[in-house]
């Protein structure tokens, strides 16, 4: 039985310890910082599952795999919601919703009657709207304690001193910059808030040219407000104006955020390679599964399951791989 | 080609590197078009100990002519703050002063840009204001020191194009010496093209070029145009005249 050491609990760890004990490998992930939490940037994401949604703003490859991952969460016990995305844009913006659903696929375009029939919150404020049907989310932190519980529950060591045996993963993201020299922090500020007075049963995503937002519901009424996207490595000091334009947004997007409780402010900074695609690296001594930038859990599982295919049966992965040292 | 400063520069485009889906897709973008000077905004946003110094290595792999620029500023104070910031880490006197009056349609303040200006002049700075094509703020300008001029078509990130082209033209015959550029509100290559007829020297441009469907291809739209509007603007175009002229006259119908 092969035997293989993560380094790295968060999305992209535990992603690669799923898939590679699934498929018999006795694996130890390694995280100094203990079980997955606030030190994982993955545990600061949106959990959105959209992938026709991100591919307005990315190369196709990350829609082709991203597709993959709702179906991949569900199957290692993840409560995948299938309810789709919602697109909107502000009534000068209009114009916004046109280039997005020209840019993405399986659009519908929604009437103040079919976004009523959706989410009659957001009617009461537009009547125009875009749906992708096909897309769904996740509670990230859920999921990542779920899916860590379930992997030791499975025989995955988990562990915070190394003591490295057998093929090493590096899955540490930023923190793997030292051997990594192309890869760079992408800051990110987030709000999670309580809003009794809204219910919304999709993410929703709000076009705007300067303060683009997205808001994904939680359980009990919570819902994530996300994200700033600032080149700088920097992984805490969420700015007064990020915040303050993360909460116009939703002020804007529906005026009853106006009175929600929040609960918290987060910042952490997304690991990503210039073309802001992942990568599996095969280095010297250990393979680097890094850069998955804003799509951790949409593209994870693909990493993991091209990093399996590639250490347990010698299969070079289809995309996003380079061997720096040829064996 | 345009001369800046005593610094001449090979090519009428000028690039911003804001709101690129990648740092790889704006690498791609300057390849094509050939663009001369990148823009890089310095705001404070990107935090303490050159936390933003990633991306800017990026930048300066671009290998262009950077113009560091004091996007977001919104008082005097903070732009010179800022542009002192920005030749400590660029390593340039070249500045493109903004001074945003007015936060929706992000508005130049005239007020503020001339005494930033004259501030950032006396302190040694080689300024390219971000103004409005008025006559009177940019004889002020010109008087503080500014050796070149960067009135908007139209609104940031709008893509107008040349809102006011009496305006442009008359700037244009007022400082027939002076370099100018057209800075914003451009959406389309032909915009830029008709920039370049009016003898503005050159044109610069972020998201007309970052939220293209392609960008790349964009940018490489904008570079033909900004050569075709050259070329047109060296060949002494026609008049234009109201009635219609056979190029040939018909044979009989002497008048017609």
């Amino acid at each position: 039985m092969s035997d293989i050491t993560i380094l790295g609990g968060g999305v992209a760890g535990l992603a690669m310890a799923a898939e590679l004990s699934g498929r018999g490998a006795a694996v130890t992930v390694v995280d100094p910082a203990g079980p997955v939490g606030a030190h994982a940037c993955s545990w600061w994401a949106g959990g959105m599952l959209a992938p026709e949604c991100e591919g307005v703003l990315t190369e196709p490859e990350v829609v082709r795999q991203g597709r993959k991952a709702a179906e991949w969460w569900a199957g290692q016990g993840a409560e995948v919601v299938r309810n789709g995305t919602l697109v909107v844009a502000l009534g000068r913006d209009q114009r916004e919703l046109a280039s997005f659903a020209r840019r993405a696929e399986g659009v519908a375009s929604l009437d103040r009657d079919g976004l009523k029939a959706l989410e009659p919150h957001l009617a009461e404020h537009f009547d125009r709207a875009l749906f992708i049907e096909s897309e769904a989310h996740l509670d990230p932190r859920a999921s990542l304690t779920g899916l860590q519980a379930r992997l030791e529950g499975r025989g995955v060591r988990f562990v915070t001193e190394p003591s490295p045996s057998g093929q090493v993963i590096d899955c540490r993201g930023l923190a793997a910059r030292d051997a990594l020299p192309d890869l760079r922090g992408v800051k990110g500020e987030m709000l999670v808030v309580r809003c009794p007075d809204v219910t919304l049963s999709r993410p929703v995503r709000l076009l705007h040219p300067r303060f683009p937002l997205y808001i994904v519901p939680r359980p009990d009424h919570v819902f994530m407000l996300g994200a700033t996207q600032i080149e700088s490595g920097e992984r805490g000091r969420a700015s007064l104006r990020s915040v303050m334009e993360l909460m116009n947004a939703a002020y804007a997007l529906h005026p009853a955020f106006g009175e929600a409780e929040l609960l918290e402010i987060g910042v952490d900074a997304r690991p990503a390679f210039p073309d802001n695609q992942p990568r599996l690296r095969q280095g010297a001594d250990r393979l680097y599964a890094n850069g998955l930038f804003r799509h951790g859990f949409l593209l994870a599982p693909t990493l993991a399951r091209m990093a399996a295919d590639w250490l347990l049966d010698n299969r070079t992965p289809e995309v996003w791989f380079e061997d720096h040292c040829e064996r | 080609m345009p001369v800046f400063y005593g610094r001449e520069i090979a090519s009428r485009l000028m690039l911003g590197t804001a709101q690129y889906p990648s740092p790889a897709v704006l690498a791609e973008a300057f390849r094509r078009s050939g663009a001369g000077i990148a823009t890089v905004s310095v705001r404070r946003e990107a935090g303490g100990d050159r936390a933003g110094q990633d991306f800017w290595e990026l930048i300066r792999d671009l290998d262009v002519a950077l113009l560091p620029n004091t996007a977001g500023c919104h008082s005097v104070r903070e732009a010179v703050t800022t542009a002192q910031m920005a030749r400590e880490l660029f390593d340039t006197n070249w500045i493109k002063l903004e001074v945003i009056g007015h936060g929706d349609t992000l508005q130049p303040d005239p007020f503020g840009l001339v005494e930033a200006a004259q501030a950032l002049t006396e302190d040694g700075f080689e300024v390219f204001p971000y103004c409005t094509e008025d006559l009177v703020l940019c004889s002020r300008l010109v008087e503080v020191g500014c050796q070149v001029l960067m009135p908007w078509g139209a609104p940031i990130g709008t893509g107008l194009g040349l809102n006011n082209l009496y305006g442009l033209r008359s700037l244009r015959a007022h400082f027939p010496d002076l370099p100018l550029v057209v800075d914003a509100g451009l959406g389309l290559p032909s915009q830029a093209a008709q920039a370049i007829e009016l003898g503005y020297d050159a044109v610069l441009l972020n998201t007309a070029v970052a939220k293209a469907g392609d960008p790349a291809a964009m940018a490489e739209g904008f570079a033909r145009a900004v050569e075709a509007g050259a070329l047109a603007h060296g060949a002494d175009p026609m008049e234009p005249r109201d009635m219609a002229a056979p190029s040939t006259p018909v044979l009989g119908m002497p008048f017609k």
